[in-house]
């Protein structure tokens, strides 16, 4: 496989043709922010969290093709800004009670905000009327939480072969789905499906299994998410 | 020299945040000989006759007592920090903001199953407070300076953040103990 280089922040990083910038970058062993990007799934590009400033222009990262001579901004203030305040805007959009939920210590967005120091929402609090579906015996599926990432529907289609998850609606009204309308508990959705395990926040819930790792010990309680890739340089490495 | 004085008030919460501000163990010795603690649930004074520095705001505005509350702590308070996610967001409280007041209302003192009220009133002395037709987090109320997250946060949160502005440093918490839940 041909073997390219390029810049990030004004480090030269080397990858392999083929990569996308975020594989690059994370091989590089520099972390780029993203929600709706999973090492399992093809790249979506829909969260905007990876967004980097590509030869000036903003692209995402995570479905841009590293290519031989690009010029990358990913750590600057104002791409910071713009990251914090799309983080801001999902916590308002939906109904993100940390305190209770299952998935805090492991949950990708609220370890972002630990990561981006978000004390407090800049902008006021929406409180959508959003319902839960707890019909299927061994799943919940929590709507409060959802970010819209479209990662189980992904997982769902491409992995599972099952098609159990997609959206419906559009603009503030876009919702995940399952493929029946009496809920979950009418599709063939399973607790082991992939789908379950890639969603990055606590909408998607296995039952009979809440809490069992206590504070402290959680993945994200002591070193900030992206921790393990920056302290991870690859094979290809920085020079 | 006069020690800083210290307010803090409980609004729509727990009592978590103070209790997690006591957790603070020996060190309240310590805080006690560097600030006043002034007019706070932990002490006995009713009203403000003077200006404080720091003012603690724990829970949301839930009723209109908690928003004449909140508005004489901004009144007479120079730096403001909403305490533990019911300031900042509202939290449990919140969970009824999708739902009409009068339905909560109804729910709480006539539908629920163990509910035994014989009257069929609904509570409506005066001395009660007036409840919000939803809650609100602080910060929509008055400008708040800084906030300290979680329900409640981590003892050594409140503590770093009293020490830093104490100090006249900037509040920066440790990623270890910045948590929301």
């Amino acid at each position: 496989m041909k073997e390219i280089s390029f810049i990030i922040d004004g480090q030269k990083v080397r990858a392999q043709e083929g990569q996308t910038v975020l594989n690059a970058a994370d091989d590089a062993g520099i972390f780029i922010p993203r929600l709706c990007n999973h090492p399992d799934l093809e790249p979506f590009g829909a969260c905007r969290m990876c967004t980097v400033l590509i030869n000036g222009k903003p692209q995402t990262a995570c479905t841009h093709p590293a290519s031989d001579g690009l010029e990358i901004q990913n750590d600057t203030p104002q791409l910071f800004n713009i990251r914090k305040s799309i983080l801001d805007m999902l916590f308002i959009e939906g109904n993100h009670y940390c305190m209770f939920c299952e998935k805090s210590g492991f949950c990708e967005l609220q370890a972002l905000a630990y990561r981006f120091g978000i004390t407090r929402p800049k902008f006021p609090y929406q409180y959508p009327r959003r319902t839960m579906d707890a019909t299927h015996p061994d799943i919940f599926i929590d709507h409060d939480r959802c970010i819209l990432c479209a990662r189980c529907v992904r997982a769902s289609r491409d992995v599972d072969h099952k098609h159990v998850f997609g959206f419906v609606g559009r603009g503030t009204a876009k919702k995940l789905a399952v493929s029946s309308a009496k809920g979950a508990r009418d599709t063939n959705v399973s607790p082991d499906d992939k789908a379950l395990s890639v969603c990055p926040v606590g909408t998607l819930m296995r039952k009979h299994v809440g809490y069992s790792v206590p504070i402290g010990k959680r993945l994200f309680d002591l070193m900030p998410i992206g921790s393990d890739i920056e302290e991870h340089v690859g094979k290809q490495g920085k020079e | 020299m006069a020690k800083p004085k210290l307010s803090t008030v409980f609004l729509g919460g727990c009592f978590g945040c103070h209790m997690s501000l006591l957790d603070i163990d020996e060190r309240i010795i310590e805080l006690v000989d560097i600030v006043e603690i002034y007019k706070s649930p932990l002490v006995d004074r009713k009203v403000f006759e003077e200006r404080s520095d720091i003012g603690l705001i724990e829970g949301g505005c839930v009723t209109e007592e908690n928003v004449e509350v909140l508005l004489a702590l901004r009144d007479h308070c120079d730096f403001l920090i909403s305490v533990g996610e019911c300031a900042i967001m509202g939290d449990i409280p919140s969970l009824r903001n999708t739902i009409p007041l009068r339905e909560c209302i109804e729910e709480a003192y006539l539908n629920t199953v163990s509910t035994w009220n014989p009257t069929h009133n609904i509570p409506n002395d005066p001395e009660l407070p007036l409840l919000l037709n939803r809650v609100h987090p602080c910060h929509d109320i008055v400008k708040i300076d800084a906030a300290i997250p979680g329900c409640p946060p981590r003892s050594d949160a409140l503590w770093e953040a009293l020490q830093a502005l104490l100090h006249n440093k900037p509040v920066q918490l440790p990623y270890e103990i910045l948590k929301y839940d």
